[in-house]
């Protein structure tokens, strides 16, 4: 990799570069000290980072460096909840605990990789602290093994909308988009997977109509309290085209075979009820 | 609301168009002949075909084809499954295939009737490989089918508009998705508990795979007897 020529790149395509990095010595000091030390993977992210595109905002007004601070901070929390979990002696028995060791795994390589991405991009947020019990509406989520699992379920089902709702705001920015979505499919597994075990297990809502999609606005959660995560997933007529009429394939399946978006402010008050103030 | 019906059909910038025929072809595992009588017969629309097979259209519409040709041979596919279970099917799996094929089915007629007039035709699809009464057959495959679908969306969303109504298509092409790895999930799961995000298909980022669309057809290929013509897709 020749890296005059990429700077003699980033100068055609960002003129004003110098302008934040001093000078071309001070860019080549910058991205030798960044690729130095990040996952292969994510040198195009830090390498963005020094263009002004990166930077920009987002037609919607929302920068990338917004969207991906949104999505660390959902990363910290589920990383936190797992990691939490595991630690708790007791909590999940030995049945599951290949699953949840997988997702945690998954979780905090999302932490690591959006800090890293970050990093070239102005600074990653620190963690948050949490309160799993969301100030005592889950008072046993680290006693009791359903109550455990039905909040990670919502976590995960909460974590696909939210990367969802934030696909068109990264539209444009190619390698960010499609390192999101890669999180994203990453989390629709793992909420599958959750939902398997609930149904498996049968308690606290989960019962057969608990499948891994989401059918309608349901939770298969026996508390109130998860439904803002659940709320418009029962949509059924996607671009003006009524799904259930397909084929008379149904509300249910229409439902379950498009997954809906949430914004950040729905998003925020959800995940503001973990986080300590 | 048609919103397909606003999109320009000019080339978008990022549409890097142009796999040469023949590498396209190489890459769709199929040098030989095909389109001939087959697909002559399967065309219903004059404009769908030209000598080099059946065209996805240009910009966004290449996409959506592209979407719209995964969901059609997955519809296919659950279609046969659910008509023809495999022996030993359980009663929970052959509902949750049901789901499955409704739910592919929901996505195909969607794009068929979204893309109204761009939409390419009914693709005849070759399960000649696939051994419907054995689990085992019937299960690697649709593993196969639905990573690949998760992997093809991930790979392929890049490459739509940034305008708004390509931002109403990404949005729907990400409630899709993540569907497609709930299937994923599930499947992978009745094959190896355990399995459902297994570092096969994830990377150590914690990222889902992703393929180009000549790579997705290069797996899809051979499931397709009807020759697409794929010259106007992106490719990186």
């Amino acid at each position: 990799m020749d890296l005059q020529n990429i700077f003699h790149e980033i100068e055609k395509v960002d003129p004003e570069v110098y302008d934040r990095l001093d000078s071309r010595r001070a860019a080549m000091k910058e991205f030798t000290r960044i690729s130095g030390k990040i996952a292969l993977a994510a040198i195009p992210f830090a390498l963005g980072g020094m263009f002004k595109k990166a930077y920009s905002q987002t037609t919607s007004g929302t920068s990338v460096a917004d969207v991906l601070k949104y999505a660390l901070t959902l990363e910290y929390l589920e990383s936190a909840y797992y990691i939490k979990g595991i630690a708790t002696p007791g909590l999940i028995p030995t049945a599951g605990l290949g699953a949840i060791t997988t997702i945690r795994d998954h979780e905090k390589e999302h932490v690591n990789f959006l800090q890293t991405v970050l990093s070239g991009l102005g600074g990653a947020p620190a963690s948050p602290e949490f309160d799993f019990t969301a100030g005592g509406t889950f008072p046993t989520v680290f006693s009791d093994y359903n109550y455990f699992l039905a909040v990670a379920q919502t976590f995960e089902d909460t974590g696909v909308r939210a990367y969802k709702g934030q696909a068109a705001n990264l539209s444009g920015n190619a390698t960010v988009l499609t390192a999101a979505l890669s999180i994203h499919s990453v989390e629709a597994r793992h909420a599958s997977h959750i939902r398997s075990m609930r149904r498996a297990i049968g308690q606290l809502g989960a019962t057969a109509a608990l499948k891994p999609w989401i059918t309608l606005n349901q939770s298969g959660i026996a508390t109130t309290a998860v439904n803002p995560s659940y709320a418009g997933e029962e949509l059924i007529v996607q671009a003006g085209i009524d799904i259930a009429a397909l084929d008379n394939i149904g509300a249910n399946s229409a439902s379950e075979a498009f997954d809906e978006p949430l914004s950040m402010d729905q998003v925020l008050p959800i995940a503001k009820l973990f986080i300590k103030p | 609301m048609h919103i397909l019906k606003h999109l320009s059909s000019e080339k978008d910038e990022k549409v890097m168009p142009n796999l040469q025929r023949r590498n396209f072809l190489k890459y769709m595992g199929m040098g030989a002949a095909l389109a001939t009588a087959t697909s002559l017969a399967a065309c219903h629309k004059d404009h769908d075909y030209v000598d080099n097979g059946v065209s996805l259209g240009s910009g966004d519409f290449a996409v959506l084809n592209f979407a719209y040709a995964l969901e059609q041979l997955e519809a296919a596919f659950y279609t046969q499954i659910v008509a023809s279970p495999y022996s030993g099917i359980t009663p929970t799996e052959l509902e949750f295939f049901t789901d499955i094929r409704n739910h592919e089915i929901g996505h195909r007629d969607f794009f068929k009737k979204a893309l109204s007039t761009n939409a390419i035709i009914g693709l005849e699809v070759d399960f000649s490989s696939i051994d419907f009464s054995s689990r085992a057959s019937v299960l690697a495959t649709a593993k196969a089918f639905e990573d690949l679908g998760v992997s093809a969306y991930n790979g392929a969303a890049q490459y739509i508009s940034s305008t708004d109504t390509g931002k109403a298509y990404l949005l729907l092409a990400g409630k899709i998705v993540s569907v497609e790895a709930r299937h994923a999930a599930y499947i992978r799961d009745l094959i190896e508990p355990g399995s459902f995000a297994g570092n096969d298909v994830v990377d150590a980022n914690g990222l889902d795979t992703v393929r180009t669309p000549a790579q997705v057809f290069a797996i899809a290929g051979k499931y397709i007897k009807t020759k697409i013509n794929a010259n106007t897709l992106p490719h990186a």
